[in-house]
């Protein structure tokens, strides 16, 4: 109850902070969004990142005037529980907020667990959801119609490691065959897809995977697999387990001097391994579905790097680190519900869900446009390497800003 | 199966991985025995089993790493955790566990059931779920052409819970309260009769044992990592030693906890790294089934 107090008061203090740029859109009137989301339990970092996105976005339309339907100006607001963290409650909390709020739309929550749990929901009310925390393909190919996910899907996140370990080896003239591949991930749907989809890109190149472990939900040690690593000598290590995952690989890594001349992490970024462990995560590759430094842009947000100086204005606690993807996402969500109204020209939440479904828009976050699933098929993922404690881009090569370090030394 | 085969092979193939993995179990384990170590002597002396245990040890883990935020080395985290847990072992006894010493077993387990949950919930209000640790700057000592790694901080961590074991020892066998907590796991009755106030001996004990996972928690968070969820990996531990051990046997205790950290590392190294709780699981149920057999002729009734 207290959080739901204080998130009262944040939320307002956020609102009257804008409040005195925002005098033309006073006078609109409101549309109610619904959103639960991970405000305590494990995934409540994270949680809290999606809301401050849905939050910056609210606060810029706001800015700009609001969301234009049919001559007439809107501005949103929404009503957030607290899922805990916990499927069951997301459930619970999203037939609430159909049921007893009467919430016609309803913005994601973190993580495609949680997204899994309250997708069925709002298909069987027919409540559109347009999603930016969820990933795992396991929730496009259900065939639901009103969900809709800004960001790439899973199986995406680390298979470019391999297409770049590829191109490496062909490089040195060796086969790309020859490349061995270790996995570590953890035993959750999002992690399987990110292993799902290193296995597939190994195989289509015809290389060997070596190693190929599950990682605990609650790991603090990985130096029995680091150990075999060292055994077997793998040339791309790909390890996947949240925010926990990359601490504990990134911190062990360097601790056990690990010698792989690729290594690639998710969540570097969340984690801040850079701040933590400094060297150790030097010329690991992280992977991400945005950063400040591409060169997307659009009218709203402005450039990604605007976004992020202006996200930062916004919200100060998030000075002294880079702004990490899920949020940009978040606002990426909310400016796809903008553009939808204001195509649909109406509050009809049927006409609404076709319009998001007709979707074709370039944003700071990038190109957005669903597939028949409800994916986005327009964006690509983006490979960072922490160069000299910096995330500089390095592939797919045609955003990269630097050159890859290959092969990695043991720090 | 194969992956299985492969990994027993690696072990032949390369026998200085043998010693790795028992150097790095014996590294965690000690810290589980210190954990453990303070739940036999609660479940001896007062027969609570607390099940916020491990909750305790990451508590004074977040104690640490909250110094070392504010610029405070490490080091000195180990003995303010271990006062601070302290405080708190004793309010918690206050209002909590004093209620609870008397009742059956499952209104003590209920209890410290919820306790664990509170912490954990708590800790992740204040420090939020990301997880911590401390980096320090020490060198780490390699080995057998680098194979080995023991990383200094590691190793500082289990002399210090080395130290702390053989601090509590001595206590428990010299001091005048070690005395008599002693006489009050023996027979509180005969105790109280005797002239112990047995109130402030279970205050003493209870608080002891929440600094002694105070200061494990700190070790650990120079060491490994910590996140406010952690705390039932420890408290699984604790309670597989302990039942391993016995209560009251130290030495026990200490074995018991050294060998669960190796056989788990074997477990992980042979099973995957996923099976590694479940191997500590397994031995509790062994150690149960063995412990069934050898008293089947004990009879006892449940209160």
């Amino acid at each position: 109850m207290k959080t739901l107090r204080n998130l009262g008061v944040s939320v307002v203090a956020a609102t009257a902070m804008f409040g005195a740029t925002s005098v033309m859109a006073e006078d609109c009137e409101t549309i109610t969004l619904g959103a639960a989301i991970s405000l305590t339990g494990k995934y409540a970092t994270n949680g809290v990142h999606a809301k401050n996105g849905y939050e910056y976005a609210f606060q810029k339309i706001k800015e700009n005037g609001g969301v234009k339907i049919a001559g007439k100006c809107y501005n949103f607001s929404t009503i957030y529980y607290d899922d805990e963290s916990k499927g069951d409650r997301g459930a619970t909390l999203a037939e609430r907020l159909i049921n007893q709020d009467k919430v016609q739309y309803m913005l994601g929550p973190y993580s495609s667990g949680l997204t899994k749990a309250i997708a069925p929901v709002t298909e069987q009310y027919k409540i559109p959801m347009v999603e930016a925390e969820g990933a795992s393909r396991s929730l496009f190919n259900k065939g639901y119609k009103y969900l809709f996910a800004v960001l790439s899907t899973s199986e995406q996140y680390l298979a470019s490691a391999v297409t770049l370990a590829a191109e490496m080896a062909e490089k040195e003239g060796k086969d790309a065959k020859s490349v061995k591949v270790a996995i570590a991930v953890e035993n959750d749907p999002f992690s399987l897809d990110i292993r799902a989809g290193v296995k597939e890109d190994a195989e289509k190149y015809g290389m060997k995977v070596i190693l190929d472990e599950k990682l605990p939900r609650d790991l603090s040690d990985m130096s029995a697999i680091l150990t075999k690593v060292k055994l077997l000598k793998p040339d791309v290590l790909v390890v996947s387990g949240h925010s926990k995952g990359a601490a504990t690989a990134v911190r062990q890594i360097g601790e056990q001097r690990i010698n792989v001349p690729m290594i690639a992490v998710t969540h570097c970024e969340a984690a801040d391994v850079v701040g933590n462990f400094g060297k150790s995560a030097n010329d690991i590759l992280c992977s991400t579905q945005w950063a400040e430094t591409l060169s997307y842009e659009d009218e709203l947000f402005g450039t990604a790097a605007e976004y992020e100086q202006g996200f930062k204005e916004a919200f100060p606690e998030y000075t002294d680190k880079t702004v990490p993807y899920q949020v940009a996402q978040a606002s990426a969500a909310v400016y796809v519900f903008k553009d939808a109204f204001e195509r649909a020209g109406s509050l009809d939440k049927e006409k609404v869900r076709d319009a998001i479904a007709a979707t074709d828009l370039t944003t700071f976050y990038g190109q957005i446009r669903f597939s028949e699933n409800g994916n986005n098929i327009a964006k690509p993922m983006v490979l960072r390497q922490i160069q000299d404690g910096k995330y500089n881009v390095v592939a797919p090569s045609d955003f990269a800003s630097h050159k890859l370090n290959w092969p990695r030394k043991p720090q | 199966m194969d992956q299985i085969i492969g990994n027993i092979g690696l072990l032949f193939e390369f026998p200085v991985v043998n010693l790795k993995i028992l150097l790095d179990g014996i590294m965690i384990g000690a810290l589980f025995a210190l954990a453990a170590y303070g739940l036999a002597l609660v479940w001896g002396v007062m027969n609570v089993k607390n099940l916020a245990q491990g909750d305790f040890v990451i508590a004074g883990g977040y104690v640490a790493w909250t110094l070392d935020q504010n610029g405070i080395h490490p080091f000195l985290g180990i003995p303010v955790a271990f006062i601070v847990m302290w405080i708190i072992g004793w309010i918690t006894y206050k209002l909590v566990i004093k209620r609870v010493i008397e009742r059956d077993l499952f209104t003590s387990l209920l209890a410290t059931f919820g306790l664990a949950i509170m912490f954990a919930q708590i800790l992740n209000l204040m420090f939020g779920s990301d997880t911590q640790s401390i980096q320090l700057d020490m060198p780490t000592l390699y080995f057998a052409d680098g194979f080995i790694d023991v990383p200094m901080s590691k190793l500082v961590g289990v002399v210090t819970a080395l130290c702390l074991a053989f601090g509590v020892i001595l206590f428990m066998k010299r001091s005048r309260m070690g005395q008599a907590i002693r006489a009050t796991a023996q027979d509180a009755r005969a105790a109280r009769v005797l002239g112990i106030d047995t109130d402030k001996v279970y205050a003493f004990t209870f608080s002891l044992n929440s600094a002694i996972c105070g200061a494990a928690g700190a070790i650990i968070v120079m060491a490994w990592v910590i996140q406010p969820f952690y705390g039932i990996t420890y408290s699984i531990r604790a309670f597989v030693i302990v039942t391993a051990a016995g209560l009251g046997n130290l030495p026990g205790v200490i074995a018991a906890g050294l060998g669960i950290g190796a056989l788990e590392q074997y477990g992980s190294h042979i099973f995957g790294i996923g099976y590694q709780q479940a191997i500590a699981v397994l031995l509790l149920l062994l150690v149960l089934f063995i412990r069934l057999l050898q008293q089947r002729r004990k009879r006892q009734v449940l209160q």
